[in-house]
């Protein structure tokens, strides 16, 4: 009746409980604190050539956070009741903390720098602008009107105090992520000590190309000459983080294969019939080696500048592919094989319905549409610039 | 003494967070059930909410008030551990009122065939039969009595109850064999076969009869050195008498 | 010596709540119907510690637990959904073990031919472990399944999230996803037969008593016997979930 399973599962588990949805939940929180990471980095260690994208990493940062509990939210069987999670947590469990970290990160981190780095932008935009505009700015400003030297000295301050609670907080959203399938020790393809390190590496490698990526967008449409200082040093640190991303995961696989546990043997099944596409092909090969080669040739190499745009463009792309895959592995392909070790399982993926692909499509549109709007109401280049 | 100046911002922001805390901490207290965290962190009223659901099973001692004659008559038999739900199905409805409904009297065999047919993951000694062989078109009822089941007639063969060992002897190099030729049996335990058992062999001389170098047996018998072969086991620890596999 | 019962019971919990009721006026709350639910009855879960024992020497593999089951706790007659079902193992000589279980083992096994190849064959009856160290409870985000006092694992169905964490985290795959009611769902031991002396019904409706149903710590009680006089194990122990079921007579293969 299952000709698709193969072996034998339990029978509660041909329903496939964590799909689409959850791979992509994973996705945009590691494209937030990637982002936010690469922000920092500028702020925190002042390195100045990051300059033009600061703004825009943190708007990133923002705009991806608010879509990330959307596909957790579409996914629960009681939606109307999510908020016990804040009413009753469950201190016990990895999954009643996200609320906390959620808030934590987005009022307390991401909402208050942008709004202590715009502040002087948004007085003036309440006092400039005309109808309603002009009220809504005015509302943004909270009453904080004080643009005086003193004050702006204050803001800036207070930015870089809360970027450096910001990078902790930000390795601590994504490194919970890790953990909520780390700690699952019924499950040999999740349990992982490695897995939140993992996940926070991948996160900053998809956060620093999404900006990347966006940057490169954005100056395009702008009709602007990238500065390729710029890109050629957040190509530098893509790398980096791409070479220790990849290591840790080899360093996994290979720990795994070394210890040889008693469910190796569905792992291997699982990678070479269910995944072999998703994680040789496409996390691996397209995802990793390839955008990793690209970048070394596009950086080190001797090469004429639109060329070298050309292959970070690609590369970038070609990293996000190689991340949503990384989702997909872990989230997916830790249900593709049977808890009693004896069988593979099956996802079929709709393209309608809550689960859907269209559904996906658009949870994934939605945080450009978000950054857009962000984007109009408050410009990440400096004031000059856009008049 | 002169404070010093509270930057705007911070004022602002603190009247924002107080809002935000207040409102969180009203809204906790709102909706958190009032049972909740009584005896741990869970809702205490769920548990007699669990409680409360109705039964559909009575349990055999509720049919014992009333049916005390078939209890009494299937306690002496094979099937004093058979519910009386298993075959008459969920009977929580009749308990309560007897009259309303009552529970099905199954005829047919497939509601004695589902434990007694033959399949090899049964426990050995457990009676099973091959239904497409066994009196195929009667009803079981016919010949047994469910609530005290016992054989029709007595069996004048071993097969009758132990049929997997029959069925293997049967194709194996022992086919010949009778089953006495090794197993003395009570005549009793034709009748009552759990209270007088039969017996098996207990010695290597036992098979030495017919497989010992010296043994007065046909030459075409597989033979070995009694002393030697297989040194402080017996025969049976390493072959099967029912289906021996020496020459396999 | 009798035991001092340090928790409410259930007549001062209304008293307070009824006191408070003022309190209430003022701060309404929104589970207003859950201080109306009340039962009077005098059952002390501490007193009791209930855990289940599985002869495997004895199961024929009839599935009259799993049918039982289905209708006792209304589980929804799908092939995907079971709260106990029933495993069938063959080990060939081999050493390769072949595991099925068609529809939960509720409509019988396939006959397998006896083939030379097989070593030998036997019945496994699956449910909830009622784990003392539950996975399950540790990652539900709200607190919508716990451990009772008495210490059956149970879900509340009115509270929970439907966000399916605890069917990942259980290694027996005991929980599936309730198709109408969205939430999570599994044996509860028959919480509501054995708080009023029954039996679980899959231990009720077993012919062969290969499943034991008792209380642990009490002078005497079933599935003390069936502990004293067996070699028992629990499965997956190595995950430190202390499981209450029993095995008696389970190969090292099953899992």
């Amino acid at each position: 009746m299952h000709p698709v399973f193969s072996g034998y599962i339990y029978p509660n588990e041909y329903e496939l409980h964590w799909g689409l949805l959850i791979v992509i939940y994973p996705y945009l929180t590691g494209l937030v604190a990637g982002a936010f990471i690469l922000a920092s980095l500028n702020r925190t260690f002042n390195v100045k050539v990051l300059e033009p994208v600061y703004r825009l990493a943190l708007l990133t940062a923002l705009s991806f956070l608010i879509v990330a509990p959307l596909p957790l939210f579409s996914h629960l069987g009681h939606p109307e009741r999510a908020l016990e999670m804040l009413w009753t947590p469950h201190i016990g469990s990895a999954m009643a903390m996200f609320g906390f970290v959620y808030a934590w990160y987005l009022l307390m981190v991401l909402l208050l720098e942008i709004w202590f780095d715009y502040r002087k932008d948004i007085v003036i935009y309440s006092q400039e602008k005309k109808g309603v505009a002009k009220y809504f700015y005015r509302i943004l400003t909270l009453g904080a009107t004080d643009i005086s030297e003193e004050a702006l000295r204050f803001d800036d301050r207070a930015g870089k105090f809360i970027t450096i609670i910001g990078i902790p907080s930000a390795f601590l959203l994504h490194g919970y992520v890790g953990f909520i399938f780390g700690s699952v020790k019924a499950n040999p393809w999740w349990s992982s000590v490695l897995m939140p390190i993992v996940f926070l590496f991948s996160a900053i490698v998809s956060g620093i190309a999404m900006v990347f990526l966006l940057h490169m967008i954005t100056d395009m449409f702008r009709w602007k000459t990238p500065n390729m200082a710029c890109l050629n040093k957040l190509a530098e640190f893509l790398l980096y983080a791409m070479l220790i991303d990849f290591s840790l995961e080899m360093l996994d696989f290979i720990h795994r294969l070394y210890e040889s546990e008693e469910s190796i043997h569905i792992l291997g099944d699982l990678i070479q019939n269910r995944l072999f596409l998703s994680l040789i092909i496409s996390q691996i090969v397209v995802g990793t080696l390839t955008p990793i080669l690209g970048i070394i040739v596009a950086r080190f190499g001797n090469l004429p500048d639109e060329m070298r745009r050309m292959m970070y463009f690609l590369s970038t792309i070609l990293v996000q592919v190689g991340i949503f895959s990384t989702r997909w592995n872990v989230v997916v392909g830790g249900q593709l094989f049977s808890k009693s070790l004896r069988g593979l399982t099956m996802y079929k993926v709709q393209v309608l319905g809550l689960e859907g692909i269209l559904m996906c499509i658009f949870l994934l549109v939605l945080p450009f549409i978000i950054l857009y709007t962000f984007i109009k109401i408050l410009p990440p280049w400096p004031h000059a610039e856009t008049k | 003494m002169k404070l010093p100046k509270i930057p705007q911002q911070i004022i602002s922001l603190f009247i924002l967070l107080l809002v935000v805390l207040t409102g969180f901490l009203f809204a906790r207290k709102y909706f958190t059930p009032p049972s909740f965290g009584l005896y741990g962190h869970y809702r205490a009223n769920a548990v007699d909410e669990i409680k409360a659901r109705g039964m559909k099973y009575a349990g055999s001692e509720s049919c014992i008030e009333c049916h005390d004659d078939i209890y009494n008559l299937k306690a002496k038999g094979y099937h004093k551990n058979v519910a009386c739900e298993i075959c008459h199905g969920p009977a929580g409805k009749h308990a309560d009122d007897p009259s309303e409904t009552s529970p099905e009297i199954p005829h047919d065999r497939s509601k004695c065939t589902i434990c007694h047919d033959y399949n090899l993951a049964r426990p050995t000694g457990f009676p099973q039969i091959i239904a497409n062989q066994h009196n195929p078109g009667k009803f079981c009822t016919q010949c047994h009595q469910a609530h005290n089941p016992t054989l029709p007639h007595t069996p004048n063969e071993c097969g009758a109850c132990h049929r997997e060992i029959a069925s293997q002897k049967m194709v194996s190099h022992h086919a010949s064999l009778e089953c006495t030729t090794c197993h003395e049996a009570p005549l009793e335990h034709l009748t009552d076969p759990r209270s007088f058992e039969v017996k098996k062999p207990m010695t290597k001389e036992f098979c030495g009869q017919c497989h010992a170098r010296d043994a007065n047996s046909p030459v075409e018998i597989p033979r070995i050195d009694l002393q030697i072969h297989g040194g402080r086991y017996l025969c049976w620890d390493c072959h099967y008498p029912h289906n021996p596999e020496a020459n396999r | 010596m009798i035991k001092e019962s340090t928790s409410m019971t259930r007549r001062e919990f209304l008293e307070i709540c009824l006191k408070s009721f003022p309190l209430f006026v003022f701060f309404p709350t929104f589970w207003i119907d859950e201080l109306l639910a009340f039962d009077a009855e005098t059952y002390d879960p501490t007193k009791h510690n209930y855990a289940m024992g599985i002869d495997i020497d004895k199961c024929i593999g009839c599935g009259r637990c799993v049918a039982a089951c289905k209708i006792e706790n209304d589980v929804p007659k799908e092939q995907e959904y079971f709260r106990t079902w029933v495993e069938r193992y063959v080990v060939s000589t081999d050493g390769e073990t072949q595991v099925d279980s068609p529809n939960g083992g509720i409509d019988g096994f396939p006959v397998l031919n006896s083939d030379e190849t097989i070593l030998k064959s036997f019945f496994v009856p699956k449910l909830c472990n009622h784990c003392s160290n539950p996975p399950c409870v540790q990652v539900c985000p709200v607190g919508a399944t716990f451990k009772s006092r008495d210490g059956v694992v149970l879900i509340d169905e009115k509270y929970c999230v439907g966000c399916r964490y605890c069917i990942q985290a259980c290694p027996y795959g005991a929980r599936y996803m309730h198709p109408e009611k969205h939430v999570a769902d599994k044996c509860t031991m028959c919480y509501h037969r054995i708080t009023k002396g029954k039996l679980p019904a899959c231990v009720e409706v077993c012919p062969t008593k290969a499943r034991i149903f008792g209380e642990l710590g009490q002078q005497s009680s079933p599935i003390l016997r069936f502990l004293r006089f067996n070699d028992t194990r629990t499965l997956k122990s190595e995950l430190n979930t202390k499981p209450k079921i029993f095995y008696a007579g389970a190969d090292g293969e099953v899992r």
